[in-house]
């Protein structure tokens, strides 16, 4: 047998060290990845997948420690992916999400990884699909995953995850804030955390209201988004949050989750195309860039990237274009 | 290897609480362009060695001030291949006598960092350490 597939064997007869091997040959882009995910794709498919995104400090990590307490308590296994950061200038990454879930390690029944967002901007690492399918097929029942959690514009998690928690915390600005584009159209169910705090009550009223001016233009049956109040440092309101995931586990149920997954998948090809297609062609293209001319200011840098596009694309953009005209 | 990162586990173990050196360490090996994960303040050998395994990490480096180092590490490397994570490379540092150091070496941990070390050092080292064993790998296949 080849690494890959001694790797596949150990992985699905339960060895934890042969899962995090596969996980780091996902982040690394190591060629002996594809063939392992084609060894245990055919598992793939049976945990649901929570995504957790929120600004720092919204309580992400303190929240996903207490809903693998509760998960574990009625005896579902539970991997976890916990995202980082990498600094644009080093590539380096400090990883310190599993302080907040130390209590877990000891527990075989869960799982952790931190991993960095390397050169990735949505919320989530590259890699982090390739994780979840790998601890999805390792027999999780469910997988949680943490995002970076720096901006509002964390859309990676949605393709990611079945369904996806944000998390707010009061004092963090106004109702506004929380109508902005992006809060809302992630969430499918919002998490106001650290409910002891003064203005919770506040932050719950702006998102309700949010929710429903969202819900009125929304057709029938549709998912209408819950505004659930815990506070994960006194482990209370755990039991709702996770009652509003197993609601909308079933209404996806009811609803269209082979079709939601579907486009999932397509979305998940199209990244691994473009991924590719990046790195052949800039490998195989060499100097095309024309800098000196750029510099010189005779071409922009659209020019140039026409002709590039030309170059590659030739008769099959020609035809496209007559295609369209 | 595409784009492969040095994975470096920074960990406290034992019941001292001063965790100073081991974030300003993290800091450093995080500005070198390393993946570091850092757990907290007192580990058990187990819990460390289980981290270790999940995170896949290439090496683990240990900050001690107690002066439990001599029973505390060698139970570190013990954990760690009893789950099958003996390639892992082990370093380490704090208040740690010359002759202690040497006798921790003979168990795996090669180079040990004492008071008055240059951060860039250790940083350096781990580098040079996993240039070679890569190399190594790609050698041998």
């Amino acid at each position: 047998m080849d690494a890959s597939g001694e790797m596949a064997a150990r992985l699905l007869s339960g060895d934890r060290a042969a899962l995090a091997r596969v996980i780091s040959w996902a982040e690394n882009a190591d060629a002996r990845y594809p063939a392992v995910l084609s060894a245990i794709y055919p598992r793939v498919g049976h945990a649901w997948r929570i995504g957790i995104t929120g600004p720092p400090g919204a309580g992400k990590s303190t929240l996903t420690n207490e809903l693998v307490a509760t998960l574990r308590k009625r005896d579902e296994t539970v991997g976890i992916l916990a995202i980082d950061p990498s600094s644009p200038f080093s590539g380096g990454a400090l990883l310190g999400d599993r302080i907040r879930m130390e209590e877990r390690t000891a527990d075989t029944g869960v799982f952790i990884r931190s991993m960095a967002s390397r050169k990735s901007h949505g919320g989530l690492a590259r890699a982090a699909s390739d994780a979840c399918d790998v601890m999805d097929a390792f027999g999780f029942s469910s997988i949680l995953m943490e995002t970076v959690g720096v901006g509002q514009s964390e859309y990676d998690v949605v393709a990611a995850a079945d369904t996806v928690l944000v998390v707010l915390c009061p004092g963090a600005g106004d109702g506004i804030q929380a109508m902005k584009a992006g809060i809302l159209e992630v969430a499918d169910v919002l998490v106001v955390n650290k409910s002891d705090l003064p203005d919770a009550d506040r932050l719950m009223m702006d998102l309700e209201d949010a929710v429903r001016m969202r819900t009125v233009r929304q057709e029938e049956g549709g998912w209408v988004v819950p505004v659930v109040a815990c506070s994960a440092r006194d482990e209370t309101g755990i039991d709702d949050v996770i009652a509003a995931v197993d609601a909308h586990r079933s209404w996806q149920e009811a609803a269209d989750l082979a079709g939601t997954r579907r486009a999932k998948r397509v979305a998940q090809v199209r990244r691994v195309v473009g991924e590719r297609l990046e790195e052949e062609l800039w490998g195989r293209l060499g100097n095309t860039d024309r800098a000196e001319a750029l510099l010189g200011n005779s071409v922009t840098p659209y020019d140039v990237a026409e002709d590039i596009l030309t170059s590659v694309l030739g008769s099959a953009r020609d035809a496209a274009q007559a295609d369209e005209v | 290897m595409a784009d492969r990162k040095i994975r470096v586990l920074v960990a406290k173990p034992g019941l001292d609480g001063h965790d100073r050196g081991a974030k300003t360490i993290a800091a450093v090996l995080r500005d070198n362009g390393m993946e570091v994960i850092y757990t907290g303040l007192h580990q058990t050998p187990e819990m460390i060695a289980e981290t270790a395994l999940q995170e896949d990490v290439d090496v683990v480096g240990l900050s001690i001030l107690s002066g439990a180092h001599m029973t505390l590490f060698p139970r570190v490397k013990a954990a760690l291949e009893e789950r099958g994570m003996g390639h892992v490379l082990l370093t380490g540092g704090g208040i740690i006598s010359k002759e202690d150091m040497a006798s921790l070496a003979d168990v795996g941990f090669v180079k040990l960092f004492g008071p008055g070390t240059r951060t860039d050092d250790i940083a350096e080292w781990i580098q040079t350490a996993m240039e070679a064993r890569w190399k190594n790998e790609e050698v041998s296949g």
